[in-house]
């Protein structure tokens, strides 16, 4: 049965791979045909192997993980595939670059099937995870290799190489959450004291989340990176409560996000300002709502079908390349465009959360929801900052942004959630096997 | 954990579709209020790199167009005759906006205008939209005022008193469009402080947007206003002969005759040699009530509706300024103290005497045309103000015949035609003067009317309107009148 199903599974992926590769190529094409910017023509063997590459994560799929879920893989590839076009559209420099970054990030996506053969070997692995995360989004902290790029203190550079540790530190953190809380999860469910008709745990158990909050809010304070900060805490809050299932941490967890939220608002001239360029951008039109601003435009110029690829004028926005890429997307694709990137995420999610649900060992289940809600969570912080539905916070848009450390850390949470899905199935087989 | 997670599911979902909702906000529902946002410069850039449509001139010569550039522009605009039209065509420039007839019928330039009618063929074939501005300005008599204005600072306007279409309007100093068009920013806002730092102001078009003391050349509205109301006939009063007229209640204050002459006689012998003092006396007689009102009759203080951008209006003050003040009164009889005029509306002064007393609304526009040569819009002349009646304006043209064959303007005679003209000469300083001449001819069936001013000119009995200005505009009238 496992070969039966993980062949239709690679069959399933294979086709929908295929889709992606040509919708990728068509608008490669468009790109080149649009007016304003012309590609070069030399990008077009890194756009080979864009697609190469993604025929390399299906057959390692194939060989690592046969019977894993068929459509995570090509909706990576298809994100990956319309941010690439976008990048090269927009910075030809940086589309020989990010096609790096894509074997990179390929490459890390079939060492980490290669390597984690079955999900609940890093579950004994936690408290090296707990270190790694910590030590990584800390890291930019340290003297000599931290770096400050655009105000905030999220690079670090070791010779040449500079790279956002905080990228991969929230899937060694969600590793640590997992296991941590699927230990737990019976202590931090039961209620020990009855307050005002609630429940309360023991404050020892509370304990945990008050590190959270702490540790988030010295992201935020001292490398300035809220995005990673809310995505770190919202994590966390997520995975505890689907954990405990207790409404009780939802609540507090809130409350603490609002107290810090405020703290940070009255503490922080750049929080301040991101709120005000919320709830009026226009009064800074021209200084610190310029990108916000130019990002409305740009979505207000593509309309409903966009000016297409490569006739827009999105190379206005500042950073449209990484943060505000979904921007360029809008200008010259429309709400079609943005409406099917969203899809995209939305179906991933499905497919993640699918996974969460029918796997059953609760580690590997708590990290599946988990790495999902990265995905998730993460799309709609980076969105919503740049739709102005809730303040800028610059994190990446997983798999389309321009950048190595986002596009790495994403493919081996990809092949993680596969891993899960691919065990889910050896565990239906070996059940199927037991009852015949 | 299944319950949290199916619940986490509906909560992403829940975000997603608020994504989703906004995006719609954003794209479809204020997409077009976003579009037209005043700090939205993306229309800006459309508009730049939008096919444009040619200006050229009546007489076909193209003073404005676009060719392709190897920039993100797709297209550069040139002006092929660069200072000679500069002030007529503006400019049309990514970093300072537009000015003249670039800024004034961009609508009809990239082709807003233009679609009148859904062509069906615009489905099949693949055709530019733009407007080609036709304007009634001719190159050859652009470019006779330019040389006869040659270097000297001023303003040389003539027009057509029978529709008010421009024939031709030069000022100098005058600058390069083509400098500001350029898509080299550092060398467009170089080019743009270096106009903006000169003294002498080259990016002023002058002949609309400046205003100088009109000096003598005012007395033909004083006369009209005279001869209007009754205060005054050819035959009477006869004006006393005298060097100087003591102004009332000025404590002995006297205003004089231009080079200390002796002048008199019924207005129009006054007219002839410019009388100051008889011209004084006619204001004093008219009262600030009529001549302020025959001002604003002839389109001082009223912006002239001409189709150029930000045109100046003249002024005259109103008459309650008068009141305590008898000796401005007379002063402002003869365009001096604070009456002040932009050559375009001294020319509409004598546009308005030639064309039996009404004022045809002044325009530079002839046509658009769209790229298939079809007629989209084309100026119809339509009157802006009436000054006098026929009768007032036709015994103005003579007195102002008069003037040019035997009076201050003979230098502007033509042979075989009678030319009706008035001089103006305004003291700027001790040894400064705006010179003038404004005129029309044929007097009996007008086909042009031209002002001429030059800024300050030294002051000397040589230097006046009469003998610098008067031959410039000898000359554009007559290239303008031949067949």
């Amino acid at each position: 049965m496992n070969t039966v199903v993980g062949a239709l599974r690679r069959n399933t992926e294979l086709g929908l791979m295929l889709m992606a590769g040509i919708l990728t190529a068509g608008a490669y094409t468009l790109a080149g045909l649009g007016r304003s910017a012309s590609l070069p023509a030399n990008l077009v063997p890194f756009l080979l192997v864009i697609l190469g590459l993604l025929a390399v994560a299906h057959v390692a799929t194939r060989r690592l993980a046969p019977s894993a879920d068929g459509i995570l893989l090509p909706l990576a590839g298809l994100l990956n595939g319309v941010g690439y076009v976008f990048i090269a559209r927009l910075d030809s420099d940086l589309a020989a670059l990010q096609a790096l970054w894509t074997a990179l990030g390929v490459g890390a996506f079939v060492a980490t099937l290669a390597l984690v053969r079955r999900a609940r070997d890093i579950e004994r692995l936690r408290y090296t995870f707990a270190l790694i995360g910590i030590g990584l989004l800390l890291m930019p902290l340290l003297p000599g290799i931290g770096q400050n790029i655009n105000g905030a203190r999220l690079w670090v550079r070791i010779g040449s190489v500079t790279f956002q540790p905080g990228e991969l530190a929230k899937i060694a953190l969600a590793v640590f959450f997992a296991s941590y809380l699927v230990e737990k999860q019976p202590l931090l469910a039961m209620g020990t004291r009855k307050v005002i008709g609630v429940w309360l745990p023991n404050v020892r158990h509370i304990g945990p989340i008050i590190l959270a909050w702490a540790f988030s809010l010295i992201v935020m304070f001292f490398e300035k990176d809220l995005g990673s900060s809310l995505l770190f805490f919202a994590l966390f809050i997520t995975m505890l409560w689907v954990a405990t299932a207790r409404n009780f941490y939802l609540g507090i967890g809130l409350f603490m996000f609002a107290a810090g939220a405020l703290i940070a608002w009255s503490t922080f001239a750049h929080v301040k300002t991101r709120i005000s360029i919320l709830t009026d951008p226009w009064s800074v039109a021209n200084g610190a709502g310029y990108q916000t601003v130019q990002a409305l435009f740009a979505f207000a110029a593509g309309g409903l079908t966009g000016t297409n690829i490569g006739q827009g004028n999105p190379q206005r926005i500042p950073a449209v390349s990484t943060d505000f890429i979904f921007a360029a997307i809008g200008e010259e694709l429309g709400l079609l465009g943005t409406a099917a990137v969203l899809m995209a995420f939305l179906l991933m999610v499905g497919a993640g959360l699918r996974i969460a649900m029918r796997v059953e060992p609760p580690f590997e289940k708590l990290l599946a929801a988990g790495l999902t809600a990265i995905i998730g969570l993460q799309t709609f912080i980076i969105l919503g900052g740049v739709t102005r539905l809730i303040p800028l916070t610059g994190i990446t848009l997983p798999f389309v942004s321009y950048g190595g450390s986002s596009l790495i850390s994403n493919y081996i949470l990809l092949a993680l959630l596969l891993r899960i899905s691919a065990d889910d199935h050896a565990r239906v087989q070996a059940q199927a096997q037991v009852m015949a | 954990m299944n319950t949290q997670i199916r619940r986490l599911g509906i909560v992403l979902i829940v975000l997603f579709t608020a994504l989703f909702i906004q995006l719609n906000y954003l794209q479809v529902i204020e997409a077009n209020d976003l579009n037209n946002h005043p700090a939205n410069s993306r229309a800006v850039v459309r508009d730049f790199s939008q096919p444009r449509g040619v200006i050229q001139t009546a007489d076909g010569a193209v003073v404005a167009q676009s060719v392709p550039s190897n920039d993100a522009f797709k297209l550069q605009r040139q002006y092929p005759l660069g200072p000679l039209f500069a002030h007529v065509t503006g400019y049309f420039s990514f970093t300072y906006g537009s000015e003249g007839v670039e800024k004034e019928y961009n609508d009809a330039l990239t082709g807003k205008v233009s679609q009148g009618s859904f062509n069906p063929r615009d489905l099949l074939i693949d055709r530019e939209k733009t407007g080609n501005v036709t304007l009634t300005i001719s190159k050859s008599l652009q470019e006779l005022a330019s040389e006869q204005l040659g270097e000297r600072k001023g303003s040389v306007v003539a027009l057509d008193p029978r529709t008010g279409a421009i024939l031709a309007f030069v000022d100098y100093p005058t600058y390069d469009p083509n400098t500001l068009a350029s898509h080299n920013q550092d060398s467009v806002r170089a080019a743009w402080s270096e106009l903006n730092a000169d003294e002498d102001k080259p990016l002023l078009p002058r002949t609309y947007r400046e205003r100088y003391p009109p000096g003598s050349s005012f007395k033909v509205v004083t006369t009209a206003a005279g001869l209007a109301t009754g205060t005054a006939s050819p035959a009477q009063p006869v004006y006393p002969t005298m060097r100087e007229l003591l102004l009332p209640n000025a404590g002995g204050q006297t205003l004089q005759n231009f080079g200390g002459s002796t002048c008199g006689g019924p207005l129009p012998e006054a007219l002839r040699v410019s009388c100051n003092t008889a011209f004084a006396q006619l204001g004093l007689d008219l009262g600030a009530q009529k001549l302020s009102g025959a001002a604003s009759d002839f389109g001082f203080n009223k912006v002239p509706p001409i189709d150029m951008p930000y045109a100046a209006q003249s002024f005259f003050p109103a008459a309650g300024a008068f009141a305590r003040d008898q000796p401005g009164l007379a002063k402002s009889a003869i365009g001096q103290q604070d009456v002040s005029a932009t050559p375009m509306q001294m020319a509409l002064v004598a546009a308005g005497i030639a064309n039996n007393g009404v004022i045809m609304t002044p325009h530079v526009l002839g046509e658009v045309r769209d790229s298939d040569g079809a007629v989209v819009q084309r100026y119809e002349p339509k009157p802006w103000l009436t000054a006098v009646p026929p009768s007032v304006a036709q015994t103005t043209r003579d007195m102002m015949v008069g003037v040019v064959e035997r009076g201050s303007g003979t230098r502007a005679q033509i042979p075989g035609l009678a030319v009706a003209g008035k001089t103006g000469t305004a003291q700027t300083g001790l040894d400064k003067s705006h010179v003038w001449f404004v005129a029309f001819a044929p007097a009996d069936a007008p086909r042009v009317a031209v002002a001429v001013m030059l800024e300050d000119q030294p002051s000397t009995t040589e230097a006046t309107g009469g003998a610098l200005a008067a031959p410039i505009a000898q000359a554009v009238m007559r290239a303008a009148l031949a067949p």
